[in-house]
């Protein structure tokens, strides 16, 4: 029974994986579509956007949609099979952040068209599933002793949902970037500045990642605390220094930094942006290399050294 | 005032510029100009505005982030004294630098120090003036109604002709309709009407605020971190540590004594004299799972607490299961095998008896440990002991553990004779034996055999010294015992700052205004908002409130 549920898993991550990728392809095509029906009017820096319903991008969202069904299957069988919550492990967590990732801008994308960060998404995805999957896979086993708390699933959880929101936040501060940067004008108007004079402007791009950034730091701020009351726990502190402590303050520093930074002159726009992506990459880093190669207390990577 | 007098802020703030409420380089607060800096006084007021700008608090902030970096690269005093030392003996010219940099203790160092200190300085000196600034705005009326509010973020006109005005609805009581909408709203609300011979004609309206909770809860925030970062320090400043090993079977007495190592605090422990027994250490083990076998699945230490009343209690340790006693805590930390080993004389007189921890070197538990017999033997004698729980042979011979449980436990010994450097006064660690002044002969190079023991097992030592037997091998643990009364305190200002960051940032806070005016026989509707702060709600608010109020003066839709 085990077996057949962590074939299943694995099976279903490949699938999904398999689908996020076609859903990229088609996210792919839409955005090209999207750049050669889009025509510069007279008056510069205006657009006239294609009116052609958007197949591809239908396509590519229904596709996301699957990836993320199969994502989530091989999330909960992995949780049955273990009978337990999956992420005891950094690939367990990698297959949940990265499911709450895409959970995150799904349901965003219910309210407001994101789907001109698709690509970028569903790529982003890719990346880092496939790399887990690749690097960080190993077998289901009984949990560590350290790990038996009901803080594993509230703390975890919600770190997990924190980067999900900082994961999207991220990916609108990039375009945001990127739409700045290059705008169309008078003697520019090549076809990567048509495409990105589709997306909403940059004042709208930056108030969308701030949403979402903003909700971030809260969850962020209570993974920081809950994850202090565990430390108590099981180590007799709440605080010290270890090294994924330190980088999960270093990253809830970064965003508060983010946040004053919406609120001084100044700083408002690229430079409030590059600071959401430079957020974002130290989540990545606390993830990945702080786990795999800082030695500290929070070694669950699974992985034999 | 660079800002026209009609403007929205001055409205608010009549006699009072919008830049006293927030830092002067705050997005939505006016421009300051230059002023010319004269003087010490004058210098040092321009300096403390910088150090309260909100400029200044984000610098510091990210060079925060940045300061901690380094101390996750570099092992830490606090947090890894082992790998500290072991950098030193590695590369010791450049553990003096990285020392001389304070980069083995980066988090009390004094340019670490400097920047939060500095952080917090600049966090008091921009909340205090906006704590008053808040009481103040919190106990008057809302800011009178612009003239012209066509210019705020969110505007709707609405004409009704004069068909379309409910029979006998005057201006008045559309608007006092309008405050009673926004009073059940929960706005603050003030009745602004201006008679026909102000400027800009006859005009009923009502101005009307909410969400005072935002500021209210980024005060609470702020405040709640300086608290966080007091009860922090008084934490680490009278609390006490100490570190016991028991053996199963031992008792620990809660004296200063009875610690194997113990950091006080700066008020003097008192001790509640009470005592534990540690009657079991059980280990669990997957026994099932291939890809798993010998994982731990749980740790219990079964103790008895024997009160300073005289009662005893029985309680089980467990990681993350802490014991809360008596003001204490006592954490389980570490574990592992403590072989009871007896050492004889000739005549068979024992001249060591001891249940000697050894140190866990793999996930096996292959352990070592060191027994040091200074007196009653010819000479000196120091032993070196491996312990293998689950012994097996290497095809080269070597001895190796292959699961962490007592299933074949075999316990081998290095046998060394000469002087122990007991008798320098310079204090030796228990768990290192010192072979300078040591000649081996049992194991090694010695050409005799180590000696090779199972529980229950005696052996001749080497030389007519004596004998030595492994008696049995029970197991030990590592109790931390700590003393932190500020931990509450830390955590109920931890849940404090959460609250007022909520409310920071999802309450919004806004002002509205609605006005009405005559034009001919028609009726001017107007509906204005302005968003203090991030508020991604406010147009919709706006147009909410238009339509509910059509709706109460029965407007046609």
């Amino acid at each position: 029974m085990t077996a057949t549920l962590i074939t299943i898993s694995v099976y279903s991550l490949w699938t999904a994986i398999g689908l996020y990728m076609a859903a990229f392809t088609a996210f792919a095509f839409d955005l090209g579509g999207r750049a050669a029906a889009t025509t510069v009017n007279s008056e510069p820096g205006t657009i006239a956007a294609p009116t052609r319903p958007r197949r591809a991008a239908r396509v590519a969202t229904a596709l996301t949609v699957l990836g993320f069904v199969m994502h989530l299957t091989a999330t909960v069988t992995r949780g049955i099979a273990a009978e337990r919550v999956p992420w005891d492990n950094l690939f367990g967590f990698s297959l949940v952040s990265t499911l709450l990732v895409m959970a995150v801008y799904l349901l965003v994308l219910i309210w407001v068209d994101l789907r001109f960060v698709g690509a970028f998404m569903t790529m982003l995805i890719v990346i880092l599933l496939g790399g887990a999957s690749t690097l960080y896979y190993v077998d289901v086993t009984p949990l560590d002793p350290a790990l038996n708390s009901a803080w594993l699933v509230f703390h975890v959880i919600v770190a997990a949902l924190s980067m999900g929101l900082f994961g999207v936040g991220f990916a609108l501060s990039v375009a945001q970037l990127l739409r700045s940067r290059w705008s169309l004008d008078e003697t520019n108007r090549g076809g990567f500045r048509r495409l990105l004079a589709t997306f909403p402007d940059p004042a709208r791009l930056e108030t969308l990642a701030y949403q979402l950034n903003i909700v971030g730091f809260v969850l962020w701020t209570f993974t920081l605390t809950a994850g202090a009351i565990w430390a108590e726990q099981a180590w007799g502190r709440f605080w010290g220094w270890d090294v994924k402590e330190t980088w999960t303050f270093i990253i809830w520093v970064i965003y508060a930094g983010y946040i004053h930074a919406r609120a001084t002159r100044g700083w408002r726009g690229a430079r409030s942006a590059w600071l959401s992506i430079v957020g974002f990459l130290a989540v990545i880093f606390n993830t990945t290399v702080v786990n795999t190669l800082f030695k500290g207390l929070h070694s669950y990577s699974g992985l034999s050294s | 005032m660079s800002r026209p007098s009609d403007s929205p802020n001055n409205a608010a703030q009549p006699s009072r510029p919008r830049a006293q409420s927030r830092p002067s380089d705050h997005i939505d607060s006016a421009e300051v100009p230059n002023e010319p800096v004269l003087g010490l006084v004058g210098w040092l007021r321009w300096g403390w505005r910088q150090l309260t700008s909100m400029r200044l608090a984000l610098v510091l902030l990210l060079l925060l982030a940045l300061a901690s970096i380094p101390g996750s690269l570099v092992p830490q005093r606090s947090a890894d004294p082992n790998g500290v030392i072991a950098w030193q003996q590695a590369d010791p010219t450049g553990a003096q630098i990285l020392d001389a940099l304070q980069l083995f203790d980066v988090y009390s160092s004094v340019w670490f120090s400097a920047i939060y200190l500095l952080l917090f300085i600049s966090l008091i000196g921009c909340v205090i003036p906006r704590i008053k600034h808040h009481w103040q705005a919190m106990r008057s009326q809302p800011p009178k109604t612009p003239s012209r509010l066509q210019q705020l973020p969110a505007h709707r006109l609405v004409s009704v002709p004069a068909d379309a005005i409910p029979d006998g609805t005057a201006p008045a009581a559309m608007i006092d309709a309008a405050e009673a909408l926004l009073r059940s709203r929960r706005y603050r609300v003030r009745r602004d009407d201006r008679d026909a011979t102000a400027r800009g004609g006859e005009r009923w309206s009502v101005s009307a605020e909410r969400g005072y909770l935002r500021e209210t809860g980024n005060l609470l925030f702020h405040l709640s971190l300086v608290g966080v970062l007091v009860t922090v320090w008084i934490g680490g400043t009278v609390g006490w540590t100490g570190q016991r090993v028991l053996v199963e079977g031992e008792t620990f007495a809660n004296v200063l004594s009875g610690y194997d190592s113990f950091r006080p605090g700066r008020i003097t422990p008192v001790l509640p004299p009470y005592s534990i027994t540690l009657d079991d250490f059980d280990v669990d083990y997957e026994e099932a799972q291939a890809n798993a076998l010998g994982k731990v699945l749980d740790y219990r230490a079964s103790v008895t607490v024997r009160t300073p009343e005289g009662g005893t209690e029985q309680s089980v340790v467990r990681v993350n299961e802490p014991l809360r006693f008596g003001g204490t805590n006592v954490y389980l930390l570490g574990n592992g095998y403590a072989p009871r080993i007896i050492v004889r004389d000739p005549n068979g007189t024992a001249v060591f008896e001891q249940a000697v921890p050894f140190l866990p070197q793999d996930s096996s538990l292959t352990s070592m440990g060191v027994v040091k017999v200074p007196d009653g033997l010819s000479e000196q004698l120091g032993i070196l002991a491996n312990l293998y729980p689950t012994q097996a042979e290497l095809d080269t011979g070597a001895y190796v553990s292959i699961y962490p449980d007592l299933i074949n436990p075999v316990l081998t010994a290095n046998v060394y004779v000469g002087d122990l450097g007991l008798n320098t006064g310079i204090p030796s660690n228990v768990y290192v034996l010192n072979t300078d002044g040591l000649t081996q002969v049992a194991g090694g190079q010695s050409g005799v055999r180590a000696v090779e023991l199972r529980p229950g097992e005696s052996a001749e030592l080497p030389n007519g010294l004596g004998s030595i037997e492994l008696v049995d091998v029970p197991r030990f643990v590592s109790f931390d015992i700590h003393w932190s009364p500020a931990d509450g305190w830390v955590l109920l200002f931890a849940a404090l700052s959460m609250l007022g960051l909520f409310a920071g940032l999802f309450v919004p806070r806004r002002r509205v205004w609605v006005a009405a005016r005559r034009d001919g026989d028609a009726l001017i509707l107007e509906y204005a908002g302005l968003a203090r702060g991030d508020d991604p709600g406010l147009e919709q608010a706006v147009a909410q409130i238009a339509e509910d109020h059509g709706l109460r003066v029965g407007l046609p839709s």
